[in-house]
């Protein structure tokens, strides 16, 4: 690791102080930050740690849903009872992610920013345009079995690798964000990732010295949840296709149909016209295809990672056709 | 600034360079060579720790980050003449063949006893509520952050659900 300094911030503002500056980065957790400065990939000149300023509890919200402090740890939030009951979909996504040592540091906050698990991003003698900017892309002809296969640019194709946030897109969980100076905005978890595009560096819509305090979830609703992750292994692996899905049924049509979709893209990614394609249908394979073909209308393998494309239509399928016989 | 850590109920204080890891700290500052250094990059588990009652990587985390923490170590879970019912088990199981994971593993296994005790459920669970067991199955998902090369793995889940077995 590269020498750095560290600061314990206190307070809100202490912390938007701290990291009002490109040389430095708040550690929370630390699991994503600390391997990526061993890997020389972070080279903050300043750590500010804001693990003890607040934020980490989890609380109802006046409109019946649930606000989850940026600093609840992962394991907090899997193992809420409310969590369990009311959002089991983000549970299950939560618990479908990495290690329970790693959930047990990782936090709200610091999972919707972690980084991309690209080889060629973690690895400083690689071209990578989102480390260094103007490099080049070593996975568009190279290892890109993980890559994306949907919203990908020439500059980047790298995925957005967790799975808590695929489940807060499905739930149109809210991002609670501080500015410096005490103002705060709110960032729909659906456009909180950013797409590469021209700017692969920028992965969410943070600017210098924001901080995520929390996320809201919305009062919960009916019907079923799922999250289906498909990975090489059964335990500790980043998915290669994943779906979180919060459908109701009423009278044999579906009511309700909000899917998100990890290991596809840059984002968790929620495309609109899905729900809107099965809502008011009867489920049929038919249908479920349909569904599909709205969402790989534009999808562009890379050679390793081409499977991703039939492997998310039949991950679709089997996640809609589980919600139509847990309705029936 | 608190600057103090507690280890195995002794108190200690943290080191001066902000880069030093909790497991460089354990091991390099106080000595305490149990907790092992595999991948550094918490992906092998051989450096689990007990902080705060929880497991965590000591590896992916500075001790500075620790001040007024409490730190359990292989080291403050039992000594030969006086061993826990983990390190019991796994050494009537053969639970391990070269034994570097083996720490790692057993602090990782009485966190994790913990943990279904409390009824946390895993990826493997179910049901996201009610009482949660230690199954074979339960027991493979909520260790799966701690590898073991020789691929002692059959062993380690016969010593922890022997141990389940006697605490339920």
């Amino acid at each position: 690791m590269r020498p750095f300094s560290y600061t314990r911030a206190r307070t809100l503002d202490d912390a938007a102080q701290l990291t009002h500056d490109d040389t430095a980065l708040a550690i929370a957790g630390g699991t994503n930050l600390l391997d990526l400065m061993k890997l020389q990939v972070e080279t903050p000149e300043t750590l500010a740690d804001i693990n003890r300023i607040g934020f980490g509890g989890i609380e109802d919200t006046d409109d019946g849903g649930l606000s989850i402090g940026a600093l609840a740890s992962n394991t907090e939030t899997a193992v809420h009872p409310r969590v369990r009951s009311d959002y089991p979909v983000l549970a299950r996504a939560i618990l479908a992610g990495a290690t329970q040592q790693l959930r047990n540091k990782a936090t709200t906050g610091g999972n919707l920013c972690q980084r991309t698990r690209c080889f060629y991003f973690t690895n400083i003698d690689q071209p990578c345009n989102k480390r260094e900017p103007g490099s080049g892309c070593g996975a568009i002809d190279g290892i890109a079995k993980l890559h994306a296969v949907l919203g990908t640019s020439d500059q980047c194709i790298a995925t957005y690798p967790g799975d808590m946030a695929v489940a807060l897109s499905a739930l149109d969980a809210q991002v609670e964000i501080a500015k410096p100076g005490g103002d705060t905005r709110t960032v729909p978890v659906r456009d909180f990732h950013c797409l590469p595009g021209d700017t692969p560096w920028r992965e969410n819509v943070l600017e210098e010295g924001e901080l995520i305090t929390a996320v809201a979830l919305p009062a919960p609703v009916g019907g079923t949840q799922i999250y289906r992750k498909v990975r090489e292994r059964s335990s500790y692996a980043f998915a290669l296709v994943s779906v979180a899905a919060v459908v109701e049924i009423e009278h044999g049509k579906f009511t309700r149909a909000d899917l998100a979709f990890g290991g596809l893209a840059h984002k968790p990614w929620h495309d609109p016209r899905i729900g809107e394609a099965l809502i008011g249908k009867v489920p049929s394979e038919d249908l479920f295809d349909k569904a599909a073909d709205i969402l790989l209308e534009d999808a562009r393998g890379f050679g390793e990672n081409d499977f991703k494309i039939p492997l998310a239509r039949r991950t679709l399928h089997a996640v809609l056709q589980n919600a139509t016989e847990a309705a029936a | 600034m608190s600057d103090t850590i507690s280890v195995n109920g002794e108190q200690h204080s943290l080191p001066s360079d902000p880069r030093t890891s909790l497991l460089d700290f354990l091991r390099h500052d106080l000595g305490l060579t149990g907790t092992k250094k595999g991948c550094d990059h918490g992906q092998c588990g051989a450096c689990t720790v007990i902080v705060n009652g929880i497991r965590i990587n000591s590896c992916l985390t500075l001790a500075a980050m620790h001040d007024g923490d409490e730190i359990t170590t292989i080291e403050g879970l039992g000594t030969p003449e006086n061993p826990s019912a983990l390190q019991k088990a796994f050494l009537e199981h053969d639970g391990f063949q070269c034994g570097y994971c083996t720490p790692g593993q057993i602090c990782s296994a009485t966190a994790m006893l913990q943990e279904i005790a409390n009824n946390w459920p895993s990826d493997a669970s179910e049901s996201l509520e009610g009482e949660m067991a230690a199954t074979g199955e339960e027991i493979r998902e909520r260790m799966s952050g701690n590898l073991c090369r020789c691929g002692a793995y059959a062993n380690i889940v016969a010593a922890i659900s022997e141990v389940a077995e006697e605490s339920a």
